[in-house]
């Protein structure tokens, strides 16, 4: 037994030292960075210790603007890409002439650079000497005024930037979607229409509940991708988001530590666990809250 | 509930760029299912039964031909409004929704003046479980039960709603031998109470035989023979029917008729009258062999099987088409295991004769 023990740890040593030293340990080093005030790099010292930072990080208005910015960006673009994936996965599977051709375009920005797909968001949308932007001369040619998307107001900016993050994410949740629902036997469906069930109430009774586990899948996965989104608005917004007022949590944390306003490791690290606590508090309630709705089968 | 088939035909087209391949699963169908029985629709896997089945449902449409409930003509309805009730093969039971949940589905989906108040619904449900004797496992998932409860609750669900007619797709392929002897017998019952015309599925000629009022061989897509049981069993119409009905199968030999005589290899085995001379096929049932000492019908004996009321008598002959024949004889019939021949006379009733290149029966 004891032989056998030593052996079953020995297997697992490579992926504990390396979680260990990469994850683990950073992640201890990241709280206890938040509760040392003053802390300097180079000196590697600090002032003392207590809760100084985290006082100063709730109170410092830019962090309050991201953190605005990420729950609008949280509470609108899951549930609008999750709904919006749902559905154009459904169309998919009913549809047999061209599904394929559909199928990858509709998965084509998963493979795109962030980038890339930044640059034609600002084609599209940006104001230049030249140009309005596409976007505006639709606008104009409805006969609307034109609005500056990437330096204008704040709700064009967070609709360009919410439109974007949904645009993006979608591709992979109607791959995940589609395969969940070519896995629903036809067998069910079958024996609904000979019951004379409805369209709606065949996808709200028995397809819904079925694709359920994915759906919860998606939507956890969704909550925590978009709290943690920055590279987005950097694509859009460049670098110095803080004066967009367009930035995120974990572009607030960038910030501390290496932006203009760089070298503050504590300031840094205290955001950086308020955003810990976030998550698995959403998480955790998510969780929760489906545990009553999802059905698995084995 | 009357069901007709006038000229039924499905069609399915061939795969490949070409499309060739094409092939018929049903053809021209004809023949009329009267009110209130059990039929069994029976022939080996891929021989169309499952596509019959679905043309009836309304899952597929006709290539050509009609299909009437009564007198109306619902080759156009689709399945929700054919009202017809279908058992899968998998039962295709709702697997997050509890067994009363199951059964009160195609209730709750009715509309307008059809549908029920909540108590109904539940009375019915009641009485739907009642009948397949699944009453007190309505609140549990279908995770949750064995396969023969599974099966009833499929059962009753197809029921609920007192569908014109009930359909079943190999309703005991998924079940074990014991649990398929009592299922049936169940089917039977609950068919007989409900006075539902029925419509099932299967490969098993046991299964089809033991409970149907009227069972059609099919194969390759074309129905064979239609009758009662016994009387198909009694008369096949060709070699196909006479092979694939019976249990130990029928004893095939290659047989010749002259002289309005039928032989056997050398023996003459009995009387043809009025059939040309000609080489024939000739089906011998089990039970048809009777062992006397004086038998034309001489074979050489390779074993005796005692199987308590009946013997099983193995033996060979030269014209037989399989290497061994199986005659079942009386339990107090005198073989003798050590003598190496064995002499029968056949009994005329059980001996068939098929024209050879056809199969089609002479007499």
């Amino acid at each position: 037994m004891e032989k056998k023990s030593l052996k079953g740890w020995l297997y697992l040593l490579p992926a504990i030292l390396f979680l260990g030293c990469f994850l683990v340990y950073p992640l201890i080093d990241v709280f206890v960075y938040s509760v040392e005030e003053g802390y300097n790099f180079a000196s590697q010292t600090y002032s003392g210790t207590g809760l100084y930072n985290y006082s100063y990080v709730l109170r410092d208005p830019y962090f309050l603007q991201a953190l605005k910015n990420t729950f609008l960006l949280v509470v609108i673009t899951v549930p609008v890409s999750t709904g919006l994936s749902l559905l154009i996965s459904v169309g998919l599977s009913s549809i047999r002439p061209l599904r394929e051709l559909f199928q990858t375009i509709f998965f084509l920005p998963y493979v795109t650079n962030t980038l890339a797909v930044g640059l034609v968001f600002m084609i599209l949308f940006k104001k230049t000497a030249y140009t309005d932007g596409f976007v505006n001369l639709l606008l104009n040619w409805f006969g609307a005024g034109s609005i500056d998307f990437i330096d204008g107001p704040y709700a064009a900016k967070m609709f360009v930037l919410c439109l974007y993050t949904i645009w993006v994410v979608m591709p992979f949740k109607i791959l995940i979607l589609t395969s969940a629902l070519a896995s629903v036997n036809q067998t069910y469906y079958n024996a609904a229409k000979i019951d004379g069930t409805s369209g709606l109430r065949i996808f709200f009774r028995l397809t819904l509940p079925m694709i359920s586990p994915t759906l919860v899948y998606l939507i956890i996965t969704g909550f925590i991708g978009a709290f943690k989104a920055y590279s987005d608005a950097v694509a859009l917004f460049g670098t110095d988001l803080n004066a967009a007022g367009m930035n995120t949590i974990v572009g607030y944390v960038y910030d501390m530590l290496y932006g203009n306003s760089g070298g503050y490791p504590s300031y840094a690290s205290a955001a950086a666990v308020l955003l810990f606590a976030i998550v698995l508090t959403i998480t955790c309630i998510n969780l929760l809250v489906s545990r009553k709705h999802v059905h698995y089968f084995s | 509930m009357k069901v007709t088939l006038q000229n039924l035909t499905k069609k399915f087209p061939g795969r490949g760029r070409k499309a060739a391949g094409e092939v018929t699963a049903v053809n021209h169908f004809d023949f009329e299912i009267p009110d209130g029985k059990l039929v069994g629709l029976l022939g080996p896997s891929g021989c169309g039964k499952s596509t019959a089945l679905n043309l009836l449902c309304g899952l597929l449409k006709p290539t050509e031909g009609r299909i009437f409930f009564g007198d109306e003509d619902v080759t156009d309805l689709p399945p929700e409004k054919r009202e017809v009730g279908m058992v899968f093969q998998n039962y295709a039971l709702y697997p997050h929704l509890t067994v009363r949940q199951n059964i009160l589905f195609p209730l709750q989906n009715r509309k307008g003046a059809d549908r029920l108040t909540k108590a109904q619904m539940e009375q019915k449900a009641d009485e739907a479980a009642r009948l397949v004797q699944i009453d007190g496992l309505m609140d549990r998932k279908p995770a949750e039960l064995s396969g023969g409860q599974q099966q009833r609750v499929a059962i009753a669900r197809a029921l609920v709603k007192m569908p014109r007619i009930l359909l079943m797709d190999e309703p005991l392929s998924n079940l074990d031998a014991r649990l398929r002897l009592q299922t049936r017998e169940e089917i039977r019952r609950i068919q007989r109470e409900t006075g539902i015309t029925t419509v099932f599925v299967t490969h098993d000629q046991e299964e089809a035989m033991s409970i149907s009022d009227i069972i059609i061989v099919m194969k390759d897509g074309e129905i064979q023979q239609i009758g009662q049981p016994q009387e198909v069993y009694d008369a096949p119409c060709n070699l196909f029917v006479a092979k694939f009905l019976g249990n130990p199968p029928i004893n095939t030999f290659a047989g010749s008729v002259k002289d309005g005589r039928l032989f056997i290899g050398d023996c003459a085995v009995s009387e043809v009258k009025g059939i040309p001379d000609e080489e024939v096929t000739v089906g011998v049932r089990p039970e048809g062999f009777l062992p006397t000492p004086q038998g034309a019908f001489v074979c050489s004996l390779d074993r005796v099987e005692v199987m308590g009321r009946d013997i099983s008598v193995i033996c060979t002959h030269p014209a037989c088409d399989s290497p061994v024949i199986r005659a079942i004889v009386n339990g107090e019939s005198q073989v003798e295991p050590g003598s190496g021949t064995v002499r029968f006379d056949l009994k005329p009733s059980k001996v068939f004769v098929f024209r050879k290149d056809t199969g089609e029966r002479i007499c």
